[in-house]
């Protein structure tokens, strides 16, 4: 069998809150006999907890060994290949974490006086320019918490822009293939999302948007690469007549591993776009930490900026400039998520121009790769190159009734995480597969060798792949009622009576 | 019963309509759109005495595989909303001409349902999709 799933000892796990016993401690902290007495309940009136809080007392073997065994029931980037597409890459360089770790940037105080936190800035300052520079824009701003409040930020932007001039167009143009958050984004800024369709080829033609352009276009959002993988090669194009109607262009930037060193977004008339510093610059993913999605902008929207901006003085040092009258504001706290900055910076660094083109040049090659192998097998929904990742479906399995979902669940037994299923939603029964810039060719080799042999499994006894997983701790969940009932909330079970006993 | 059964229209975006008394159309989706949807988590409706237009969203079906939009076969007001849907979304899969109705239009011109798929066109035009 293919793959590298295996057996092995694994420890069933209890929820913490079922470990451990009153009084039992996995800390010891000082004495604060010689401090000043509080009163908490002064202090913190009405939300004042009268009870101790029912946490769960546990000793510090009992704690580390509970997330420890929860760790190995999962599946990790550092267990295996992870070939979900739409998610980019999923590389966590180790350096990375010792640079974010280094005391001078991991014990600084939010509000530090400027001139105790020269090297912060700095950093934040060399980042802003380095991405400027990738992506062909004139400045960068690091605050939005995410790829998505980095939407939200830069739709805020073209608002104030037409603002500015006295207009309030309404329509943002956004194709059928786009993420569901350039909608979202449209929405909490009080315009209106328009989709259009694509045409069957997968990208944006200029007829496919010209009946949809006129005085009311804010601005049209594309991704680019887009979500199906493909390139919008029309894209120049799609700019000139927007911006001749006074609209802006937006580009999600959530695909940008794909373009980096290549093509400069802000060179083919994007006027504004966010990074997914998860995406393309190494920091963790969802659940790893929290996010950092910057915003790249054209001078045009400067004067709109979130403010404060990391800026440079004449003598070297470094400041954080309020000065812009007509910002849209600040968006949050203090600077952003600065443990993020450090790590994008660190990956910036390390790899250097050079390095970032090889990236995006290895993520294309390698998605290519799985297309043409796959491609044998598997029915291609875009029978064209590709950029960093590709889209396969169900349909040659269609008479033996098994689904992407089935196929999705037997990739486990093989050792793999399922790619992302039923999305794109244009494609039926989609697969998309992305399998990034860091995975070798042995391992681009086992993960075809899995889809083949399913492909088969399934042609021969259908069966085995409607029964998967049958390796994993727990076999098929049932998602439905997962989802129609959901239990999220652990409660104590009831004392057994002494009859129950019995 | 039928997969498709005849006394009811049918759109391209796989919504069924039932024509009632006083020119009232009972909507809902194909047995086909369930099959492609999966089963089915959460039917969001619009509120009793909203407008529609033919054609145009009123509403979003969400099942394990993915999340669409409802179009409406017809124009016209919203009379009535399946509440059961509401704690019971499994009604779309188990009967989608019968319990698992959603919406019933008072329409503002009834030739509009004329103008739908009769279920031999609709039948022909799902055996055309991949």
């Amino acid at each position: 069998m293919p793959g590298t799933a295996t057996k092995g000892v694994e420890l069933a796990q209890k929820l913490i809150f079922e470990l451990g016993s009153e009084g039992r401690r996995g800390d010891s902290l000082p004495s604060n006999d010689d401090l000043p007495p509080v009163d908490p309940a002064a202090l913190f009136g009405a939300a004042h907890r009268e009870a101790p809080a029912p946490l769960p007392e546990v000793s510090e073997p009992e704690l580390f060994r509970h997330y420890v065994r929860l760790s190995q029931q999962n599946f990790a980037i550092d267990l295996g290949m992870y070939p979900l597409g739409s998610c980019t890459m999923k590389f966590n360089p180790k350096v990375n974490e010792w640079a974010a770790r280094l005391p001078g940037f991991a014990r600084l105080h939010p509000l530090a006086s400027d001139e105790g936190i020269q090297g912060a800035l700095e950093v934040m300052y060399r980042l802003e320019r380095g991405l400027a520079e990738v992506c062909g824009m004139d400045h960068v701003s690091l605050h939005p918490a995410a790829g998505a409040q980095g939407e939200y930020t830069g739709l805020m932007m073209v608002r104030a822009y037409h603002a500015d001039q006295g207009r309030s167009p309404k329509k943002v143009l956004v194709p059928d293939t786009a993420h569901g958050t350039n909608a979202a984004s449209c929405a909490m800024n009080g315009l209106k999302a328009v989709g259009f369709p694509v045409a069957e080829s997968g990208i944006v033609k200029v007829s496919d948007i010209a009946p949809y352009v006129d005085d009311d276009v804010a601005a049209i959002m594309i991704t680019n690469p887009n979500t199906v993988g493909l390139f919008e090669t029309h894209i120049q194009e799609i700019a000139d007549l927007v911006h001749d109607k006074g609209g802006l262009v937006y580009g999600d930037g959530a695909n940008l591993n794909a373009l980096m060193g290549r093509v400069r977004p802000g060179d083919v008339g994007i006027d504004v776009m966010q990074f997914n510093l998860h995406k393309t610059f190494t920091t963790p993913h969802g659940g790893g930490g929290p996010g950092c999605g910057p915003v790249g902008y054209k001078s045009i929207l400067d004067p709109f900026a979130p403010v404060p901006v990391a800026a440079k003085r004449e003598d070297g040092t470094y400041f954080l400039d309020y000065e812009r009258p007509k910002s849209i504001g600040r968006l949050r706290g203090f600077h952003g998520n600065f443990g993020m900055m450090v790590r994008a910076y660190a990956y910036l660094r390390e790899m250097g121009a050079e390095g970032l083109k090889g990236a995006t040049e290895m993520a294309v090659l390698n998605a290519n790769y799985l297309r043409a192998r796959l491609g044998d097998t598997w029915k291609v929904a875009f029978d064209t190159t590709c950029m960093h990742e590709c889209v396969i479906s169900d349909r040659h399995l269609k008479e033996t009734g098994v689904t992407t979902m089935d196929v999705a669940k037997r990739l486990m037994d093989y050792g793999f995480h399922p790619p992302t299923v039923y999305f794109p939603l244009v494609v039926k029964g989609a697969m998309l597969i992305e399998p990034t810039e860091t995975e070798s060719l042995q391992t681009l080799d086992e993960f075809v060798d899995a889809m083949e042999a399913i492909s088969a499994e399934a042609q021969r006894d259908a069966a085995i792949v409607k029964n998967a997983p049958t390796l994993t701790r727990l076999r098929r969940l049932d998602e439905t009622r997962a989802v129609r009932n959901p239990i999220l909330r652990w409660t104590e079970p009831a004392e057994p009576t002494a009859e129950a006993a019995e | 019963m039928a997969q498709y059964p005849s006394d009811l229209r049918y759109t391209k975006d796989h919504e069924w309509a039932r024509l009632l008394d006083d020119g009232i159309a009972e909507v809902g989706v194909t047995s086909y759109a369930v099959e492609q949807l999966g089963d089915v988590t959460l039917v969001d409706l619009p509120e009793a005495g909203s407008d529609v237009q033919a054609h145009e969203r009123f509403g979003d079906i969400e099942s394990v595989k993915t999340v669409s939009e409802l179009f409406a076969p017809v124009s016209g007001e919203i009379v009535e909303v399946n509440d059961e849907l509401e704690g019971s979304p499994e009604l779309v899969n188990e009967a989608p001409y019968d319990k698992g109705w959603m919406v019933r239009i008072k329409m503002n011109d009834p030739a509009e349902f004329e103008s739908l798929m009769e279920p031999p066109g609709y039948e022909d035009f799902v055996s055309k999709i991949e």
